[in-house]
């Protein structure tokens, strides 16, 4: 249904070009490194899949992976239907609308490190706020030494970080639906429930997509804020993929296996993300020949 | 079906001090029952503020609306049972056609069955029966654009159907189809119908009463007739007609009056007592005259353009008026240069003082 | 509007509101404490108020620096995102050409490696052009996320438009650059501001690679917020200040774009 015409390339070229630049020099770079073993800068050796093999064998990394997968899922379980609610409750016009929308967005703004001290504190129950409450109604909360506290304080802080870009892609997402739809809804006698189920989720499937895609990939390649708050304990009940793959490679200091993990990490993402994308669209666009087919 | 009455007025301001606070100046208006009628005029003369009014989307800021006598103004469309199709179609996405068309009657709890007698009959009516079960959002926009409609007729106590401008998005070639489907269907089900445009072939087509408005004012109510034999104000003169009516300035002198600087009989010695006024002729009724022949002007012409059923023909009058005419090709046209005497004054001249009909 | 309906809105809006709140009220309360009252004491207002924590940013040049530093190339990170993402995202929207669907795709790839991969071959790279320690270096570096997330929130919004609009235009007669900006953007607006607040926020929050391309000259407060930790330990104090006045740009610039999220969709006359 989209007319063809290649001379689109023009402008999408400058799009190309930058990326490209960012992203393929560097790439190519990474895997020329996870091929060989880099001795020093002027001995290297060529040795194949080895570091990938070695990876794989790792049984940590199951671990990791499985914790992380666990993490990505609550956090989307959480963060979807929240962000939904709480843009359909945010007041659309007024100087109210201007109001709630920065006090939403703050969270977003903090830097990561910073994000993860707040909390750290937050959650002490000698000097912070959340932590004195959780203990004077006499709950036994300690991120430190239990792991499920861990885990909560550790999704918590996610949420509380960035829910709001859910919510503020949805909340510009719902500003886009015109007021005759709403005028229509009303005048065929639509319940609220059903405005929302045939008129706002429908047409905020475009903006959901690449919340959920956001929100996955970033929670997978997540680093600084669960390890500025647990440092992935206790033990390693909160070390999710990207803080082992760091250790591992740190620990070694070696840019051969370091790369090889970065390549394999990548892959995993890029797997996973690819099967979510194919789902969505083949569920969001069944009805819409004019979108990517 | 109700025949609607609106006497109110609407203004952008809660205290209104002159003409350019309203959007919707005091009017009083009857929509017959079963009627099929335009609101036509240029952007921003306040007709989709009045087809709001009337569907209950905006209250208006005094006065009253009435369907059938009884007093509408406090309610919402809803209650007010109209249908409304908007400028772009407004469908459910994720329902097929057939679920689009019965979404209002589900709405109201009518009975299944029911619901899929009534669907099948509207669906047939808009010849949309064999898309029934495909998926609205798949669909070009005049199919939609159908479906829309489709739902404001699926009711059958609708009390009027209220369209806004809804063949912006068709494409031209399909335009007509959609206006004849709704001729066909307002004379099937005798619905009272209210059309806003600012294309005057739709309008005229399309209804049997037009109002004409500008800048918030209904300045003429009329068949297509009246609004080009006797346009009541310059306004409709100008707006109604391919092209539009002609203005010269005129005066009334002693013993007759003065066009465009050239002197003529006075068609009612009324007219040469008025000290200025507009004469106002339809290019159509504008034709070639014999020199000094009653009721002609002479002029030099300065455009003629082949339409292909008429010649257009732009001639200078005077100082700094112009006239145009449509000249049937069978008779010889003048060239650009030509003098010639263009005959103004006839049955089917208007006279116009401060821009309202007068003789 | 349903009365009951409205009143439960309100309710949970508040609610929410007082849980994105409360940690941040907790970050200003520590900016105005000292160290010692911290890590020592569980009070809700400070018992000491300092604003000794304050004056140290304001008047330390390797803090306030940073902050300018951020904010020059975070502006132009978003402003050639922008640019570029714009028209890439009107061709996405509008038209099918050869291996479309799979560039489109290829971009978001790009956010799905860890910053970390890229930090040695970025440090090469601009070592080798000899853009170390500039601000356009890092601008550079982030349009790498920044681009395909813009070009995918434009998109969406972008395909929202139905195409009868541009037609309508090239029918009245407008030029496609006239018809991009006067009428095709209007309609976006709240694309456009979400997807600028979001280049924003990703550029000014990024670490990483910031900390690696830079060291003096353009020094971003991020990474100016991880040297806190001097011989006596965590500086508590001046990073719950810092955490504080790096919220002030990202609340401006969605006070500025707000009218442009919150207005959406005006199916004007075309």
């Amino acid at each position: 249904m989209k007319p063809v015409n290649q001379k689109a390339w023009l402008l999408i070229l400058p799009v190309v070009l930058c990326v490209a630049f960012s992203a393929i020099l560097p790439l190519m770079t990474v895997v020329n490194y996870s091929v060989q073993d880099i001795i020093s800068p002027e001995r290297r050796i060529f040795v194949g899949t080895e570091w990938f093999k070695a990876v794989m064998r790792d049984d940590d990394l199951q671990g990791a992976l499985g914790r992380q997968i666990t993490f990505s899922l609550a956090v989307l379980l959480v963060e979807i239907p929240l962000g939904i609610a709480l843009a359909l409750s945010m007041p659309a016009k007024g100087w109210l609308s201007s109001a709630v929308l920065v006090l939403v967005a703050i969270s977003l703004l903090i830097p990561w490190n910073v994000v993860g001290t707040i909390w750290q504190i937050y959650g002490r129950a000698d000097i912070g706020l959340m932590g004195a409450t959780l203990a004077a109604l006499g709950i036994d909360y300690s991120y430190t030494g239990h792991v499920g506290d861990a885990w909560f304080t550790v999704l918590l802080m996610d949420v509380w970080h960035w829910t709001p870009l859910v919510a503020l892609l949805c909340f510009a997402g719902l500003r886009a639906i015109p007021d005759a739809y709403y005028q229509a809804a009303s005048i065929d006698g639509a319940s609220k429930f059903a405005v929302f189920r045939y008129i706002q989720l429908p047409k905020l499937r475009g903006v959901l997509m690449i919340a959920v895609l956001l929100r996955f990939m970033d929670s997978f390649m997540i680093y600084t804020e669960p390890f500025v708050l647990t440092g992935g304990g206790p033990g390693n009940a909160t070390t999710f993929l990207s803080q082992y793959l760091t250790q591992k490679a740190v620990g070694q200091f070696d840019l051969g296996p370091a790369a090889a993990f970065s390549l394999i990490y990548f892959l995993i993402i890029l797997l996973l993300c690819f099967i979510l994308y194919n789902w969505m669209q083949r569920v969001g666009t069944a009805d819409k020949p004019g979108v990517h087919e | 079906m109700a025949r609607i009455e609106l006497d109110l007025a609407h203004a952008y301001k809660p205290n209104p001090r002159s003409d350019e606070d309203y959007a919707l100046l005091p009017l009083k208006m009857t929509f017959a029952d079963g009627g099929a009628y335009a609101l036509l005029g240029p952007s921003g003369c306040g007709k989709t503020t009045m087809l709001n009014v009337i569907s209950g989307l905006v209250t208006p800021s005094q006065g009253r609306v009435s369907f059938d006598g009884k007093d509408v103004t406090a309610q919402t469309p809803q209650q007010r049972n109209i249908a409304q199709v908007f400028q772009f179609p407004v469908i459910y996405d994720t329902m097929t056609v057939a679920e689009n068309l019965a979404f209002p009657l589900k709405n109201r709890g009518v009975a299944a069955d029911r619901i899929k007698q009534r669907v099948g009959q509207i669906a047939e009516m808009l010849e949309m029966s064999a898309q029934l079960d495909l998926r609205a959002a798949g669909l070009a926009a005049d199919a939609k654009q159908k479906i829309s409609l489709g739902r404001g007729l699926v009711r059958e106590d609708v009390s009027a159907v209220l369209f806004d401008e809804p063949l912006t998005v068709i494409d031209p070639h399909l335009k007509w189809q959609l206006r004849r489907k709704l001729k066909q269907i307002h004379h099937e089900l005798k619905l009272t119908l209210v059309y806003v445009t600012h294309d005057q072939v739709e309008a005229l087509t399309f209804a049997e009463q037009v109002l004409v408005m500008t800048r918030g004012r209904t300045v003429q109510v009329g068949s297509a007739t009246d609004l080009f034999e006797r346009p009541q104000h310059t306004f409709v003169g100008h707006f109604i007609g391919s092209p539009g009516m002609n203005f010269l300035p005129a005066r009334g002198t002693a013993g007759g009056i003065e066009v465009a600087g050239h002197r003529l009989a006075a068609p009612s010695a009324a007219l040469s007592a008025i000290d200025a006024f507009t004469l106002g002729v339809r290019p159509e009724y504008v034709g070639l005259a014999a020199a000094n022949e009653a009721g002609a002007v002479p002029a030099t012409v300065t455009l003629a353009q082949d339409i292909g059923t008429y010649w257009l023909v732009t001639a200078q009058v005077g100082a700094d008026a112009v006239l145009r005419a449509r000249l049937s090709p069978e008779q010889p046209i003048p060239r650009v240069g030509d003098p010639v005497w263009l005959s103004v004054i006839g049955s089917h001249t208007c006279f116009y003082r401060n821009e309202e009909l007068i003789a | 509007m349903d009365e009951r309906r409205f009143k439960k809105r309100g309710v949970f809006l508040a609610l929410y509101l007082v849980f994105a709140i409360l940690p941040v009220y907790w970050m200003v309360n520590m900016s105005f404490k000292t160290n010692e009252e911290i890590l020592s004491v569980f009070s809700l207002w400070p018992r000491t108020l300092t604003w000794d924590n304050y004056r140290t940013i304001f008047t330390d040049v390797s803090w306030y620096s940073g902050y300018i530093n951020s904010m020059i190339y975070v502006a132009i990170n978003t402003v050639i995102s922008l640019a570029v993402a714009l028209p890439a995202a009107y061709a996405f929207s509008r038209y099918s050409f050869l291996g479309d669907k799979h560039v489109f795709f290829w971009l978001l790839t790009n956010r799905m490696t860890p910053p970390a991969v890229f930090l040695l071959p970025f440090f090469q790279l601009y070592t080798t052009l000899g853009l170390m320690d500039t601000h356009i270096a890092v601008a550079l570096a982030h349009l790498l996320f920044n681009v395909p997330l813009a070009v995918w929130i434009l998109e969406g919004f972008m395909s929202g438009i139905p195409r009868e609009i541009d037609e309508t235009a090239y029918i009245d007669g407008y030029s496609f650059p006239r018809f991009f900006i006067t009428i095709f953007i209007p309609l976006i607006k709240a694309g456009v501001g979400v997807a600028a607040f979001f280049c924003f926020m990703f550029s000014w929050v990024e670490l990483l690679m910031a900390r690696t391309l830079t060291s003096i000259n353009a020094k971003p407060i991020v990474a100016v917020m991880t040297r806190t930790v001097s011989a006596s330990g965590m500086d508590w104090g001046v990073l719950a200040a810092a955490g504080v006045l790096t919220i002030v740009p990202g609340a401006i610039v969605i006070w500025f774009v707000r009218h442009y999220i919150a207005k959406g969709f005006a199916m004007g006359r075309v």
